[in-house]
């Protein structure tokens, strides 16, 4: 049996507090550290602006904006009128210009109604003008549930942007991440739909905003656990339960690799397919819902890539169709940990017993 | 004694005081649109003659490009025949250094702004989206999705004035696009931040088929500008003076840092919506007719007529320069465009994504195939048919 290896203590994702690799780090949010990053982009970058609604003297209901107002002034982080299409599109003509704009929509869902400009302007306008006119626009959303939302508050709305050629659509898991995340978004020339886990806002890890670690760019996905039964390819708001879910897995005899994709767009096939292949089986866990979502995509391209390298089919723990559930209910929605396990138990471990019978006891489950 | 007069009885608090944000009178359109033409203003010949050389350079140029669609050149055309005065107005009203924010319909006004009259069909000849570098003549990509380029203008206006430039934006949409959201936004932030922006509504008559009546119980287009409490200004769409006048006080007004301005420009599309529009199903002859009576170029011909200033010279020379500008267009658009499908992949992203490197190794190896199969047939190596117009490398 194979003792799991954590990975490295800065990149932990479940909240838990490490020990700390220097003095001067202090536990410090997600959202400290995204607040973080935009007053570093702004402060280097006087082309960087943030806008959106109740940013300013607020701070944003979540208060990732805050101060910026006060450090910076209204003309570079500025409430604008409550319309999302017309901040996103107003976002686009300053980009036009020259300018850097840091878009915050309010919530997952409010963000609808600038899908338009965001499919039909932010998502193309490079493409139709063959690189003339790129948009080096961020847009922030809050998403996800697990916070007692009511209606209209806790979607996941990553397949939608995912589906949509010319962006990308990242989500941070760590507080390191959530700061160099953003960091590289501000910095991209392409359109960056930053996804940011709602519930992880007050997660904490030993993070220094003096010296802010570097993190993997945009596009490269993270081991975040070590393991050898099976992969766990996860994202965003589901990376601390799939590291619980791992932990939990060691008393059944498992020992599971959790991989935090970081990037749904661009995606990397490489190390989603260097640790399936490894393992043998994967079990991709998110909280939008199964149809249409994510995690056919990836089971996919994990299929069409690791078929010889398979045990077992790719199975998807998800957010069940359903519209999002009131707060009451939402823990019976929301991918858990007796999920995740349940979903790892299904992954056909007879061959194991059949190819490997004395290395199984009596009660036929059992790890590599 | 009333139960309330008695002393120690309740009495509601006064409201707060309440007045209204802006005085909406001086927001509000003339009652009927303005006119120049026909007027005895007093105008300058210099601008009149301007004029007319361009309208009779976009009349050809609507007519040309409508051909083009016949001949197979053109994808579509969305005609702007009738709408000219509107067009070119839009066009000569901005420096060099302002932007022009034009819809689907607006190619005539791109043109107008100095751009090659090919370049700017690239759109609707089908061979990429935006035919043009938007920077080269500060013109925006001709935006189909209606009315979604004003909040561009309005974002770009103020990121010009965040930088301390001199620069005005003027958008254009059409009466159908007054009833799209975006609409609504882009008037409102541009108010509220007061950037630089003009808002200049083609009010022709129907949205594809449906008539105004259907689009808006508004007073007029022009009379939405007060609920923004920005100036709202009706104009003759036909008469090219009017709207070069009006569009040049809103310019000007927002030059001097005191905001936007909603001009609704009350004209008539002349053609079907397209080429592929058939307009006899929702309109009828007469109505037409009575518009060709009020055609902005006869307008303002009989102006020049009256002024003594239509002579030979400024008739044929307008004439002439049309000619040989729609010739070279047709020149222009009856090459065939040297394509590569290659790239597809080389502007989604700034740089390919490994999974579009894939797909594009893809696409490379069915054309190199096609090539071989070609060749190995005794191809004619690429002279003529659809594979000849398709470069070999990669870019």
């Amino acid at each position: 049996m194979t003792t799991a290896t954590t990975g490295r203590s800065a990149d932990r994702a479940d909240g838990k507090k490490q020990a700390g690799s220097g003095a001067a780090r202090k536990p410090a949010t997600m959202a400290q550290a995204l607040n973080r990053a935009m007053r570093d982009a702004m402060a280097e970058d006087p082309s960087v602006h943030v806008l959106g609604e109740d940013v300013g003297t607020l701070g944003g209901v979540f208060r990732i904006t805050d101060g910026l107002t006060a450090e910076f002034g209204e003309d570079r982080c500025t409430d604008t009128p409550l319309a999302e299409a017309g901040i996103l599109g107003a976002a686009v003509g300053m980009a036009m210009y020259g300018l850097r704009p840091v878009v915050e929509m309010q919530f997952d869902a409010f963000a609808y109604p600038a899908f338009e400009q965001l499919l039909s302007h932010v998502a193309k306008m490079r493409n139709r003008t063959r690189g003339a006119l790129p948009l080096p626009i961020t847009i922030r959303v809050p998403y996800g549930g697990g916070i007692g939302g009511v209606e209209h508050h806790s979607d996941s709305s990553e397949a939608y942007y995912m589906a949509t050629p010319g962006l990308h659509v990242v989500t941070p898991a760590t507080v390191a991440d959530a700061y160099g995340m953003l960091r590289a978004a501000i910095a991209s020339d392409d359109p960056v739909v930053f996804l940011e886990p709602k519930r992880l806002y007050w997660s904490k890890a030993d993070w220094s905003p003096e010296e802010p670690e570097e993190v993997a760019p945009i596009g490269r996905a993270a081991v975040r656990r070590a393991g050898t039964s099976a992969t766990l390819v996860t994202y965003g708001p589901s990376v601390p339960v799939c590291l619980e879910a791992a932990e939990a897995a060691r008393e059944e005899g498992w020992d599971l690799e959790v991989v935090d994709l970081r990037s749904l767009v661009p995606f990397d096939d490489e190390t989603v397919c260097e640790s399936v292949r490894r393992t043998g089986r994967a079990v991709v866990v998110h909280e939008s819902s199964g149809f249409g979502g994510p995690g056919g995509e990836i089971a996919a391209r994990i299929t069409e890539r690791c078929f010889h390298h398979l045990e077992a089919p790719v199975l998807r723990v998800a957010g069940f169709d359903i519209p999002y559930p009131p707060p009451m209910l939402e823990r019976h929605h929301l991918p858990g940990v007796d999920r995740v396990l349940d979903a790892v138990a299904r992954l056909q471990w007879e061959s194991e017993w059949t190819e490997r019978p004395e290395a199984f006891g009596a009660t036929g489950r059992g790890g590599r | 004694m009333t139960v309330l007069e008695q002393p120690g009885a309740y009495r509601p608090a006064p409201a707060p005081a309440w007045q209204p944000r802006t005085d909406p009178v001086p927001l509000l359109p003339d009652s009927e649109p303005y006119r120049l033409l026909g007027t005895g203003a007093d105008l300058d010949p210099g601008l009149l003659r301007t004029l007319y050389a361009h309208l009779v350079r976009g009349r050809r140029y609507n007519r040309q490009a409508t051909a083009l669609t016949r001949q197979g050149r053109l994808a579509v055309y969305p005609s702007s025949t009738g709408q000219e005065a509107c067009e070119v107005a839009a066009a000569l009203v901005l420096r060099e250094r302002d932007w022009l924010f034009p819809s689907y319909r607006d190619t005539l006004a791109a043109v107008a702004r100095g751009m090659d009259p090919a370049e700017a069909l690239g759109l609707l000849r089908g061979d990429w989206h935006t035919g043009y570098d938007p920077h080269r003549h500060r013109v925006a990509p001709l935006s189909t999705p209606l009315a979604t380029h004003l909040p561009h203008a309005v974002g770009l206006a103020h990121a010009a004035r965040l930088k301390g430039d001199d620069v005005v934006a003027l958008a254009m949409v059409g009466d159908g696009g007054t009833s799209e959201g975006d609409f609504h936004e882009a008037l409102n932030f541009a108010a509220v931040w007061r950037t630089p922006t003009v808002f200049l509504v083609q009010n022709n008559g129907f949205a594809i088929s449906v008539p105004l009546a259907k689009q808006t119980a508004a007073p007029s287009l022009a009379h939405k500008a007060v609920g923004y409490g920005i100036p709202g200004r009706l104009v003759d769409g036909n008469d090219a003076a009017a709207v070069h006048r009006v569009l040049a006080e809103a310019v000007e007004r927002a030059r001097r840092g005191e905001g936007p301005t909603l001009v609704e420009a009350v004209t008539y599309r002349i053609d079907a919506h397209t080429n592929a529009d058939d307009a006899t199903r929702y309109r009828g002859d007469d109505e037409v007719g009575e518009w060709l009576e009020h055609d902005p170029v006869a307008l303002l011909e009989r102006e020049l007529a009256e002024r003594g200033l239509f002579d030979d010279a400024t008739r044929d020379g307008a004439h002439e320069e049309a000619e040989e500008m729609a010739s070279l267009l047709r020149d222009a658009m009856n090459e065939d465009p040297v394509l590569d499908p290659m790239d597809l992949f080389g502007h989604v992203y700034a740089e390919k994504t490994t999974q579009l490197g894939e797909q594009a190794a893809q696409l490379r190896a069915e054309l190199d195939a096609e090539n071989d199969d070609q060749d190995g047939n005794g191809g004619n190596g690429g002279d003529g048919g659809h594979a000849g117009n398709i470069a070999g490398g990669e870019r």
